[in-house]
């Protein structure tokens, strides 16, 4: 028998697990197909599609260069500024729960405790907080800013765990030994592990937030998506388009400096 | 950040040898002056006022204790409901997977040697990627009408441009040795990408697609508030009528939900990598 040979007999044989796995997934797929019915597509609906994209082609320019409250850029600093700002909510929300969550500082009920807590923040749709906080603190960008802080909540704390628990405790333990103080164990000990770990991740869910930011108008949480769906059930697809470019210029904007400022992070 | 060393010059510090070295000034102060602009900022622009919150949060935790106990006998007219939202992240996110290999190989600069057809594909994918998923349900509504089909193709779309996008990232940085020897003993490019740069960045294109997937059903689960199926249609009634025990057991039976998904998923992904 050749290497080769043999080398093909070594390779490990799974036919019948990855068979079974196959037919589960056709058989799903087959079972989702229910939820696609082409035959509602109305007579117009092309008709509409058409509409559309000439619409998006020729962009209400007048909306988006000029400088007004209603003009696409004050809309978009508007969202900006929401995002920005849940943000810091969300992180400053994020720190102690993520503390409270981390095994390796809390006792072990405690930390499952809250965290089957997070996965409730985490699971419940952000337009579900947006239509509460409207009845909280009234339609407009505050009750926005509120929504974006909480749902950035649930993904900020899980990663910020991740980071705590994976602390050098060494370090802690060697300058216990050399006499610190608490104080200067946790700015020289435990600060410069977590803080570019936090702080990249901050920076990524800042990037998230944009697109989240910019469909809390939906709900009446400021930003542009009020006036894009207004726009939209108008059929003035211009307008719609003007507002598009907008957005997708921002969003693609903050995700290049993003990018660049993690990547900044992560090599030092 | 030259100008900020000129206005604060390096600190200089002289070693025992006599070299004299320079340590820069830190630069916290300067970004933290930064950051607190932009939050004073940004709360004028959003009248964030933390008076207001303090008095009136007290609503938002008795929306929630309303919540609780979940309405049970809301569970059958929920059930629907949830079935939509689970098949059309399922169908969404497989179709969208599926249309993610060609696409993503299309964009790859290394196995497609005209840079026109890689930057049309990579713009195109980053394109469909920043668009928010309930703006594109919102006009598939208008084109395939109210229902789930227009939450599927939002869902599609989605996953099309966050699956192909890890992927044509993964195949560019996979190693071509073996794609080079399989071409030059004289195979075409796609017999070569099928057996020498497919097995290479299977697991982890299965793996992004399962994520993909994951949070997909947490989307889907809105969709429905722009017409596009699922329980986001039972979300904005309930809440409207302010029925809160209804949204309780809405959200009770979502996070279930996502809880299983995310645990199958993630036994899968830890097999795959």
């Amino acid at each position: 028998m050749t290497t080769i040979e043999k080398q093909l007999q070594a390779h490990p044989r799974n036919m019948r697990y990855v068979l079974t796995l196959s037919v589960i997934i056709i058989a799903l797929f087959i079972w989702s197909l229910a939820a696609v019915n082409l035959k509602d597509i109305h007579q117009s609906g092309l008709n509409i599609a058409q509409n559309i994209i000439t619409g998006i082609m020729n962009p209400d320019l007048n909306l988006l260069l000029s400088v007004s409250k209603q003009s696409v850029l004050y809309l978009l600093l508007e969202t900006v500024a929401i995002a920005f700002l849940g943000t810091i909510v969300g992180a400053i929300l994020s720190v102690p729960l993520a503390f409270l969550a981390a095994s390796n500082i809390v006792p072990k009920p405690v930390a499952w405790l809250i965290r089957l807590l997070l996965i409730f923040i985490r699971t419940i749709p952000a337009l579900v907080y947006g239509l509460m906080f409207i009845r909280v603190s009234g339609p407009g960008p505050f009750s926005g800013v509120m929504t974006i802080g909480i749902t950035s909540v649930g993904m900020l704390s899980k990663l910020y765990v991740d980071a705590i628990e994976e602390l050098d405790t060494k370090v802690l333990e060697s300058m216990t030994s050399i006499g610190c103080t608490t104080f200067e164990k946790v700015r020289y000990g435990i600060l410069p592990q977590l803080m570019s770990l936090f702080l990249s991740v901050t920076i990524y869910r800042f990037d998230m937030n944009m697109r989240e930011a910019s469909i809390l108008g939906l709900v009446g949480a400021g930003g542009i998506g009020a006036p894009l769906i207004f726009a939209m059930n108008g059929y003035k697809w211009n307008q719609v388009g003007a507002i598009l470019i907008g957005l997708v210029f921002l969003i693609l904007i903050i995700e290049w400096i993003s990018n660049k400022l993690r990547t900044k992070l992560v090599k030092g | 950040m030259l100008m900020y060393d000129k206005l604060f010059p390096p600190k200089k510090v002289a070693l025992r040898s006599g070299k004299i070295v320079m340590e820069k000034r830190s630069r916290t102060p300067l970004i933290l002056l930064l950051i607190i602009v932009a939050v004073v900022l940004s709360v004028e622009f959003t009248n964030f006022n933390l008076k207001v919150l303090f008095v009136r949060i007290g609503k938002l935790f008795g929306m929630i204790g309303e919540m609780f106990p979940p309405d049970w006998a809301y569970f059958p007219k929920l059930w629907g409901a949830l079935v939509d939202t689970l098949q059309m992240s399922l169908i969404g996110s497989m179709i969208g997977a599926l249309l993610a290999l060609p696409i993503a190989i299309l964009a790859s600069s290394n196995v497609i040697p005209n840079r026109f057809v890689t930057a049309f594909f990579k713009i195109v994918l980053s394109l469909l990627r920043t668009l928010p998923t309930l703006v594109t349900a919102l006009i598939a509504t208008f084109i395939f009408g109210l229902g789930p089909t227009a939450g599927v193709v939002a869902i599609l779309l989605f996953t099309l441009s966050y699956v192909g996008k890890l992927l044509y990232e993964q195949i560019e940085n996979v190693d071509m040795g073996p794609f080079e020897a399989m071409e030059s003993i004289g195979m075409t490019r796609i017999q070569a990408f099928r057996y020498a740069l497919f097995p290479q960045v299977l697991p982890s294109y299965l793996s992004n697609s399962l994520f993909c997937f994951e949070g997909n059903v947490r989307y889907a689960a809105i969709l429905g508030y722009v017409g596009a199926g699922g329980v986001g249609l039972l979300i904005k009634e309930d809440l409207g009528w302010r029925d809160y025990q209804n949204v309780g057991m809405i959200i009770l039976a979502l996070v279930i939900t996502v809880y299983l998904i995310e645990t199958v998923s993630e036994h899968f992904r830890k097999k795959l990598i």
